[in-house]
């Protein structure tokens, strides 16, 4: 088994311009650059891209589950930084 | 085990609650494993599912269909990929997927190893296998892990076509001349009782079955998915004026199904067990393609770590 | 059938050349080394096959037939592709080689042939650029990380570059029908795009640490239909299923 030595990169790709890039998955590849191609063709089979980032899965740090706790929790607790939280008289338009 | 207890209920909540688990959350390994199983099962599946296939693209019988087959079959190639990446998301690498494939280790869809003998078989194995897992992935596609719902709506949206260009393939040969509707009738008989198969035991056999379901890792029974597609499937072979090869297939009006004859299965046992015409050639295949592309992917590393060595220095 | 004119004869060598390449490309679906690659051979069959199509499917409308009549129904004798597209796929680096010459050709001569006199031409060669753009970009990066990459890779491709050097000749050779077409502004001139395309392959072969092979040959024949051995059997593969059910709809 000689796959371990390709690397494992994440795809992200922009559906069109305007859009963020969001995660499609992700290719086998010696480097940066095949990696882009590969994505190329396995991501975009029916023109699904306008542009692709390909990143090294080992370089994404994530945060944990056990993070939450002291990560979202504590913002989510601001219920006046939503719209939401302020009732407008009736009949206010354009607000 | 008692200090797992409350992650466990946390756990169970989540997929209670719908939520989806994500790579990063804490599950319990007996539901890694078993997403491991069923997902590299299903790779496995989409990949092995090329030869059946594959062995038409070279003889289609017009351009447009060698076209349509050659990019179908090349959908199957990247729905492993999809569902490859996914699994890795559990901790297990490709590599080592594809060892356990084969080695034997891992299963794929026994259906693969039935041999696809005519033109028709491409037509069949397109509207009846691929109907029949795309039956199953449209359920998945709620499944309670993250990455495996997410491919699997990514790969559904793009099967759609699949079932459809089978279908066509057989209304072409339904509509044509004498020995193009024998050629699709025999088809339709050596396909049918094996695309049942496809949705595996009756649920009161399944070993894997009822823990899947309270993790919702399945979310309907192997039963209930191949009454949907016995249903779906005999209004479209009447229209093709070819007929499913059971005596014992009629409506039943109070169930509001049809009722269908029982699968052999035996026949399932013995070719899962290695007694199918195919096993070994599919792996095989599978194989010396793989040891045949051994120098390209070493030299693909080599070439990358020279470079990287080279730009170190400069 | 009506007779053959020049342009139809140019079309259909183009067709079969676009044919014959994309059927050896399409061989490597569920073969490639990895998924990846898999997945991009098929893309690029699919891109060789729809030009055969696109071409075929002109060459029908001046021959009053069909495409699949075109390719089906024809021998190995009628069949005029250039020698170097028929050639079994061999191994990866077989492959890869020849994929990187003609890849490196298309690019230069769709260049040129966008500019024809012949609308239908000029549209498929506008078509048909872009996708090239794209291949050579992709073989000349295969080119260069198999060249350069272990000791047994540099051999496979310093071999595969022996096997096909020959046959790169029939690629810049003008024959009387071309030159006629060529006057009339709807065919490109070969032999013109020879220099460009050396320097194309000296840059490559030069970073890929290959060299030019010592030795030279020439074998030409494909556009008279004179084949090697391997695209009979290749062709009767391709048409048997359709020649067995004569006259009937797919």
């Amino acid at each position: 088994m000689s796959d371990p030595s390709l690397i494992l990169f994440e795809v992200f790709v922009r559906s069109n311009r305007g859009l963020d890039h969001q995660h499609v998955g992700s290719v086998y590849a010696s480097d940066h650059e095949q990696a882009l191609v590969n994505a190329r063709d396995v991501y975009i089979r029916r023109g699904e891209g306008v542009s692709i980032w390909v990143v090294k899965t080992d370089d994404i740090v994530a945060s944990q589950e056990s993070d939450v706790d002291t990560f979202y929790d504590p913002m989510d607790d601001k219920a006046y930084r939503h719209a939401m939280s302020y009732p407008m008289p009736e009949g206010v338009k354009n607000i | 085990m008692s200090d797992l207890a409350p992650e466990l209920d946390n756990f169970q909540q989540k997929i209670d609650d719908e939520q989806r688990i994500e790579p990063k959350d804490w599950m319990p390994e007996k539901y890694r494993l078993n997403l491991i199983r069923q997902m590299s099962q299903h790779a496995h599946s989409e990949v092995i599912g090329m030869q059946p296939e594959g062995n038409w693209i070279s003889s289609a019988p017009s351009l447009y269909r060698k076209i349509v087959l050659l990019s179908k079959v090349q959908d199957e190639a990247g729905h492993g990929l999809y569902l490859y990446s996914a699994t890795e998301t559990l901790g297990i690498s490709r590599a080592e997927m594809n060892s356990r494939l084969q080695s034997g280790e891992s299963k794929y869809a026994s259906i693969f190893n039935y041999p696809s003998l005519t033109w028709a078989d491409v037509g069949a194995i397109g509207w009846l296998v691929d109907g029949a897992a795309i039956v199953n992935q449209v359920s998945l596609q709620r499944t309670s892990y993250g990455p495996y719902a997410r491919a699997m709506i990514r790969i559904c949206k793009e099967e759609s076509f699949h079932q459809r260009q089978g279908y066509d393939i057989m209304v072409k040969l339904a509509e044509g001349s004498k020995e193009q509707r024998e050629m699709a009738q025999d088809a339709i008989n050596r396909w049918w009782w094996p695309s049942l198969m496809m949705f595996g035991p009756h649920d009161s056999d399944s070993v894997n079955s009822q823990q899947s379901m309270k993790w919702k890792i399945k979310r309907q029974s192997n039963d209930d998915l191949r009454q949907k597609f016995v249903d779906q499937t005999v209004q479209q072979t009447e229209i093709l004026k070819l007929e499913l090869p059971d005596p014992d297939l009629k409506w039943n009006e109070e169930r509001q199904h049809y009722d269908f004859g029982e699968i052999d299965w035996d026949e399932f046992y013995q070719v899962i067990k290695g007694n199918g015409h195919c096993n070994r050639d599919r792996i095989k295949h599978h194989v010396s393609a793989h040891e045949e592309g051994a120098w390209v992917r070493d030299a693909m590393t080599a070439y990358a770590e020279k470079k990287a060595q080279r730009k170190e220095v400069a | 059938m009506t007779e053959p004119s020049n342009l139809s004869t140019y079309v259909l060598r183009l067709a079969d050349d676009a044919m014959v390449l994309g059927q050896r490309i399409s061989e490597w679906t569920s073969n490639s080394p990895n998924l990846e690659e898999d997945i991009a051979n098929s893309n690029v069959a699919l891109d060789y096959l729809g030009r055969a199509r696109m071409l075929y499917a002109y060459a029908a409308t001046m021959l009053n037939t069909t495409e699949d009549e075109l390719a089906f129904m024809r021998d190995a004798r009628q069949y005029t592709n250039l020698l170097m597209h028929e050639l079994p796929k061999g191994d990866y680096a077989f492959s890869t080689v020849r994929q990187f010459f003609i890849d490196s050709f298309d690019v230069l001569y769709f260049e040129q042939l966008v500019n024809s006199s012949d609308a239908q031409l000029a549209a498929i060669a506008a078509k048909t650029l872009k996708e090239c753009r794209y291949h050579v970009r992709r073989s000349r990066d295969l080119m260069v990380r198999l060249g350069d990459g272990t000791e047994e890779s540099h051999t496979r491709m310093q071999t595969a570059l022996n096997e096909l050097w020959g046959y790169r000749h029939e690629l810049f050779m003008d024959d009387e029908l071309e030159t006629e077409l060529q006057q009339q502004g709807i065919a490109i001139t070969r032999t013109d795009l020879q220099q460009a395309w050396d320097a194309a392959i000296n840059d490559c072969l030069a970073e890929a640490t290959l060299s030019i092979p010592e030795t030279d040959w020439t074998v030409t024949g494909g556009r008279a239909g004179v084949h090697s051995e391997h695209l009979g059997h290749m062709l009767d593969d391709m048409q048997c299923l359709h020649r067995s059910y004569p006259g009937v709809t797919w």
